[in-house]
Formats: structure tokens, C-alpha cells, sequence
């Protein structure tokens, strides 16, 4: 057999759902004291850093990190429960889901000591944003193309150049970066990128907006002018970057926010069609929820190989490539289904709403992160052809 | 499942490849092939898998048994040894001895009703009864003014209309005309034709996750040889994203029927929501996996896919017809619509994430 797929039927543990209690507790009273709508996943104007900083004092930010940086020592099924809650919740995890998924593990692995004692309680705490600065004008999916430069200085580098596409970068407190701090050599082309820890909010950094179809303000163009990183901020090995992106993608590839992104326009769709639907709700309904079990519990399945220290990198990226797929059709899907909601449901106006801003979402979400095809080159390469 | 899980689905595994070889079957057009492999099948106790020694079988473990049925979907075995296992199965559920030979189940689709008449006998018309025509026995799920009732009938009593299959197996319409069985038994409490269909639909999800696995490594290794505008087709990045879309696709299919068979073996009882969800969303969500799975594969393969000579079709015709039996994935689709409907739209991710 040339593949070997796997998906083992993991379940989350025990201890998981008194842990889920606690957290819908929580949102449910986040809710009641009006930090944000469940109805509303569109609230740009609400970074909730008040809510952040609750996250964290639950302990469920960097919940899977060692104690002595502030973690909670838990596993990362756990933090699948808490991440999977306020997905569905549409709680504003915009301040800090970056930090916990994807930031804060590239500091446990490359940072100093001194820096990982000082930046991580505080994401743990809730206090921190974090973006990612990997997209430039003219490179996206080929991230080895990156041209903004690192010039080694006396004590650090000089970084010159632009990033884009940067997600919460207008209010981000750091962002990890690629820069280049030497030509590609002609063996391999991915040589020369290395990765830092960039501190915003300072001179040489200037930040500009770009509106989106949605709305919203919510990436932005990065403009470095000098920029003076010093030479402990290097996370990892000088002009090695490309080493470094290994089994952390993983977790950033297969978590709960790659096919729920949508999903509330599922369940305001089946509160719309009521108890009694006709055979076409009810089949369409049907078929939605037997493909949202079916990424769930492939999801978890990733989770739980990476929890028990796999390397399902194939299993991953398919996780991301159909879960995108299908959080990106769903609105129009419901909407299909919509058609023939009674004009009395109450939820009309929600529903129609909801689908106008989910619709409007759906383009970007097989593309920021690895886009679809970035993804399938990643699958097929597993399958040994390429 | 790539590698066998335990020492039952080796043995099958084993069994297979020396017996029932794709490209030998697929050449074989008088089927010499079938015989010996049942001897072996029969031999080494799978057919009687779920049935527990005391009445006549090689009790193994509902996970194992599970476990074969993925390895079968693999090879797309055409002799009915997921439906002996089955009507092994629903014999057991009644505390009925299961006998030697083939058997298959009646009936295998929601929409058919047999019914037990006051004199003990049994009348009722069941569509799409996968392999009657080689069945020795029926296992018979019935209804009468006692409720639910299982049943061991000699298939010779019934009228039998044969019929072939989109798979290329027979598929037929069984009669029972006032048919008295060999034994009936109150079926358990709680079962009725709704646990069985459910039963049957993980059964082939596994078959047709397993057909899917053999799919996309057939057309893998066929778009490493085949050349075209002088390379391998493997290296056109079109037919790479297909094929990444096909592994996506075994994926699913493999993901949502071993969740929903862990699911049964795990289950106390039949008769809850968490068993409902599981195998009624595995033979939707397979269903589509093996519509998307197999065009790809067919596409993949191009003209030589579609010859008879090919036995692409062995894997990709079977997978779309067990999309029929216990239920299509249409009306399962339904039945799930219709209990999230019901619960109400606040209960419904409660009932995904308790999964």
C-alpha cells in the first residue's frame, strides 16, 4: 500500500468534560454581561482585551506549557475544548488565539531563557498579542521568496522591507518574523531566512491598515525602516528558518478553527427551519451534520496522535484541505436551504445576516495559513508523488 | 488501518491475498475462485465472527470482526462474508445458533417490512437483499403484535427474483409468502429494524472506507507509470491535487466509519443518540466519499479505468452500490435532519461535541 492513512477513533478524556463545563459556564456568563453577542461573529471593533486577560486568569492560555512559564501543564485534548468552545461560541479570541496556537510554542522551542521567562506568563496571562509576519508583497505561498532584510549590526540587525497580509498586527505587541539574512545559495533555495521575535510598537515599525471585503480592518501592511532587532530576539538557527517549520504546523494545520470558522450560520439555520422540517431541510440539515461530525472527529483524531507524540503531518494538512473546503461551501449551502425558511421564523433577520457576513468571510479561509493548494502539494508529496 | 489491527483481520488479510487476488478474480470469468475462498473464510471462522461459540461461531470481538470488514472493503470481496456476519449478528441478538453456509439478511433496507402472522409464520417482500441468491439462510427481522422478533429462515422456502447489482453481485428481491422459519426468538429490548439498518450502514462504511483505501493506492501507483506529454502523470500538479482530494476523501470515509464502529463496541446499548449520529452520519458521509472517491480514481485512470479487463471497477462500482443497502445515505440524511430538528438548534453542537 502506498498509503497509510490513519485515523484512529480517539475520544476526548474524562477529565475533558468537566473541563468543557467550566468553560461554557464561563462564556455563558462573558454573555450575559454583554462582552460580546454569540449571534454576532462580525464585531470588529471588539478586541475584548478585559476578556483576554479572563481567558487567562481561567489558566486556559498556554494551558499545554511547562508551570514555570505559566502554564498549566495540561494536554492539548484539553486545550481542544477550550479552543472548540469559543469557536462556537463566537467568543473574540482575536488578542490571544495567536499567541496560544502558534507563537507561544515557537518560543518554548527557540527563544532564550530569559525571554521565554518574560514573554510567556504574560500570553498566559492573557496580556499579549501576537501576529505573524511571514506574507510579503511579492511572496505569499512561496515563503522562501521573502526579500525584507536583516542586516547584521553591532548588537542585532537592521530590518528593511515590508510585510503583508499581517493579521492584527495594528494591535499586536510582537510579532515572529521571517527575515533574510543571506542570499539563497544554489543548492538549496530555502537557505538564508531566519526567524525573530520583533517587538511593535517601536520606531522603525510603521503599521497601515488594508480593508477587506468583510468590512473589517483586520490585516495590515508591516513597513520596517531600520528597524533595529537586537541579537538575542533570533529564534533559532541564523539562515535556518526553513528547518524549523516541522510538526509544530500540525497543530496550526488540523484544530478546531479549520471547519468551524462558519458554523454558526448551521445552528441559526436549524433554529430558522424549526421542529418540523420538510424532507429537503431536513436532508440538507442531515448531510451538514454527518460532515461536521465526520471533520470533528478527524480533527480530534489529529489531536490525539500529536498528543501522543505522532507525526501526522499528511493526516493534517487533509484535515485543513476538506475542513476549509467545507467551512467555505456551508454558508452557501444553508443558504440553499434558507430559501425556503417560513417568512415568520423569528431568526430570519439573524440568519440573513449571519449568511451575508459568513459569505463574505468564506474566500480568505482556504487561503490565510497555507492555502488549498500549498496544502494538496503537501498531501500529494506524503503520497510519494513528488 | 493500513496494517492489520489483530491476529483475526491478518488471518483475513492472508486469506485474500492468496485467494481472492483482484487480477485473478477480475480474469476469472466462471468464478472457480469463489469456492476456495469461502473453504478458507469458513475454515478460519470468519464468516461466524460475532457469533459466540455456544451458538456455532469462532466468537470474536465486535472490534475485530469490524476490523475484517475493512480489510474485505480493501480487497471488495464478492462472496457475502459481510452479510454471514451480519445475519450472524442479528442471530445472536436473538439467541439464535447460527448454522454453517451462507447467509444474508432480511431485510436490508428501512423501507421493507416483514411481519410475523399468528401462526408463526412470516410474510413480507424485501428489496435489494445483497447475495439471497447465495444465501443457504436468511436472518430475518420481523414484526408482529408481540413487537420485534428475530428469526433463522431456509432461504429455499422463499421466492428469490434475482438480480445483479451496480457492484457486479446479486442483489435481489426475496418473498416470504407464509413462510415458516427454523427458529424465531423475541428480538432484545430496545432492537428493532432502525438498530439493525444502523448496524448494516457502519458495515459497509467500513467496506466502503476500505475500497477507498484501495483506490486511491491503485491510482497512485498508476499515475507513478503511466507517461504523458512525456512524464509521469504524477508530476502534473492537476492530477497530484486530485489525488490529494481522493487521500481526502479516504480519509473521511475512514475517519467517520471506524469512529462509528468504536462507537458500537463501546456502546452499552444500540438504542441512543450517540450510536444514531455515529453510524447514520458514517453511511452519509461515506456514501459521498465514495461518489467524489471513485470519480477521482476513474479520472485518474483515464480510458483503461473503464475496461472490463481493468479492476479499478471491482472497487469503485462496489463502493457506490453498498451506498444502497441498510439505508441510502439520502434517507439517513433525513432521519438525522429530523432528530437535530427536533432537539433544537441550541442542542445541536452539544450532540456533535459529545462525541
Amino acid at each position: 500500500m502506498t498509503a497509510a492513512l490513519r485515523f484512529d477513533p480517539i475520544r476526548l478524556p474524562e477529565k475533558c468534560e468537566q473541563l468543557r463545563k467550566e468553560v461554557r459556564a464561563f462564556l455563558a456568563e462573558e454573555i450575559a454581561a454583554g462582552t460580546f453577542d454569540p449571534h454576532a461573529p462580525n464585531r470588529e471593533d471588539n478586541d475584548a482585551p478585559e476578556f483576554s486577560r479572563r481567558v487567562g486568569a481561567k489558566g486556559w492560555l498556554g494551558m499545554t506549557w511547562p508551570k514555570k512559564y505559566g502554564g498549566q501543564e495540561r494536554s492539548f485534548l484539553e486545550r481542544y475544548v477550550v479552543t472548540e468552545e469559543m469557536r462556537v461560541a463566537n467568543a473574540p479570541t482575536r488578542r490571544f488565539f495567536v499567541a496560544d496556537r502558534q507563537s507561544g510554542p515557537v518560543l518554548l522551542k527557540y527563544a532564550p531563557e530569559h525571554i521565554k521567562m518574560d514573554i510567556l506568563p504574560r500570553i498566559c496571562r492573557g496580556e499579549v498579542c501576537f501576529a505573524i509576519g511571514m506574507s510579503e508583497p511579492n511572496s505569499g505561498s512561496d515563503l522562501f521568496a521573502a526579500k525584507t532584510r536583516a542586516t547584521k549590526t553591532d548588537g542585532g540587525y537592521l530590518v528593511n522591507g515590508t510585510k503583508i497580509w499581517t493579521s492584527s498586527a495594528h494591535i499586536a505587541d510582537y510579532m515572529i518574523a521571517i527575515f533574510r539574512t543571506s542570499a539563497p545559495t544554489k543548492e538549496n533555495r530555502r537557505h538564508g531566512l531566519t526567524q525573530f521575535l520583533v517587538k511593535m510598537k517601536q520606531p522603525g515599525i510603521q503599521v497601515n491598515p488594508i480593508g477587506q471585503i468583510t468590512g473589517q480592518f483586520e490585516f495590515n501592511e508591516v513597513v520596517f525602516t531600520d528597524y533595529f532587532v537586537p541579537d538575542d530576539h533570533v529564534l533559532g538557527e541564523v539562515d535556518g528558518a526553513w528547518k524549523q517549520a516541522t510538526s509544530e504546523l500540525a497543530y496550526e494545520r488540523s484544530g478546531p478553527e479549520r471547519f468551524l470558522e462558519t458554523y454558526y450560520v448551521l445552528t441559526e439555520l436549524v433554529r430558522a427551519v424549526g421542529k418540523n422540517p420538510d424532507t429537503r431541510s431536513a436532508e440538507g440539515i442531515g448531510r451538514l451534520v454527518a460532515q461536521v461530525h465526520t471533520m470533528r472527529r478527524m480533527s480530534v483524531s489529529v489531536a490525539g496522535m500529536l498528543q501522543a507524540g505522532k507525526e501526522p503531518v499528511v493526516e493534517a494538512s487533509i484535515v485543513k484541505d476538506i475542513g476549509t473546503v467545507w467551512e467555505q461551501q456551508l454558508p452557501h449551502r444553508v443558504r440553499d436551504l434558507a430559501a425556503f425558511v417560513e417568512e415568520t421564523a423569528t431568526n430570519r433577520e439573524t440568519l440573513e445576516k449571519q449568511l451575508d457576513f459568513a459569505i463574505k468571510t468564506a474566500p480568505k479561509l482556504t487561503i490565510q495559513g497555507g492555502t488549498t493548494e500549498v496544502l494538496r502539494g503537501i498531501i500529494a508529496r506524503g503520497l510519494g508523488l513528488r | 488501518m493500513a496494517e492489520s489491527e489483530n491476529i483475526v483481520a491478518e488471518t483475513a488479510e492472508k486469506i485474500f491475498a492468496d485467494l481472492a487476488d483482484a487480477q485473478t478474480i477480475n480474469h476469472d470469468k466462471k468464478g472457480a475462485w469463489k469456492a476456495p475462498l469461502w473453504q478458507a473464510l469458513t475454515e478460519a471462522g470468519l464468516p461466524l465472527s460475532w457469533v459466540p461459540d455456544d451458538l456455532g461461531g469462532s466468537g470474536a470481538s465486535l472490534a475485530e470482526g469490524f476490523s475484517v470488514l475493512n480489510v474485505a472493503g480493501r480487497h471488495a470481496i464478492a462472496v457475502p462474508l459481510a452479510e454471514t456476519m451480519l445475519a450472524g449478528w442479528l442471530l445472536t441478538q436473538g439467541k439464535i445458533a447460527s448454522p454453517e453456509g451462507e447467509m444474508t439478511i432480511v431485510p436490508a433496507s428501512p423501507k421493507d417490512r416483514v411481519t410475523l402472522n399468528a401462526d408463526g409464520s412470516l410474510t413480507g417482500r424485501a428489496r435489494g437483499v445483497p447475495f439471497a441468491k447465495d444465501a443457504k439462510h436468511f436472518a430475518v427481522l420481523a414484526s408482529g403484535k408481540d413487537g420485534i422478533s428475530i428469526a433463522l429462515v431456509d432461504a429455499a422456502k422463499c421466492r428469490i427474483e434475482s438480480g445483479i447489482g451496480l457492484g457486479g453481485d446479486h442483489n435481489d428481491t426475496v418473498t416470504l409468502d407464509k413462510v415458516q422459519p427454523v427458529t424465531t426468538k423475541p428480538a432484545p429490548k430496545g432492537f428493532d429494524q432502525t438498530t439493525l439498518m444502523l448496524m448494516g450502514g457502519v458495515v459497509r462504511s467500513l467496506q466502503i472506507a476500505g475500497a477507498l483505501e484501495a483506490m486511491l493506492d491503485i491510482s497512485v501507483r498508476y499515475s507513478n507509470e503511466r507517461v504523458a506529454f512525456e512524464k509521469k502523470i504524477s508530476k502534473f500538479q492537476a492530477v497530484q491535487h486530485n489525488l490529494a482530494r481522493l487521500a481526502g476523501e479516504n480519509a473521511a470515509a475512514l475517519a467517520a466509519a471506524t469512529s462509528a464502529a468504536d462507537t458500537i463496541v463501546n456502546a452499552k446499548s444500540l438504542d441512543n443518540d450517540a450510536v444514531f449520529l455515529e453510524a447514520a452520519a458514517a453511511k452519509i458521509r461515506c456514501s459521498e466519499a465514495a461518489e467524489n472517491g471513485s470519480g477521482i480514481a476513474h479520472q485518474v485512470h483515464g480510458a483503461i479505468g473503464f475496461t472490463i479487463e481493468h479492476i479499478l471497477h471491482r472497487y469503485s462500482l462496489r463502493a457506490l452500490a453498498w451506498r444502497d443497502d441498510f439505508g441510502s445515505e439520502s434517507h439517513w440524511a433525513v432521519e438525522l435532519g429530523k432528530l437535530v430538528a427536533d432537539r433544537g438548534a441550541d442542542e445541536l453542537w452539544p450532540l456533535v461535541a459529545s462525541r
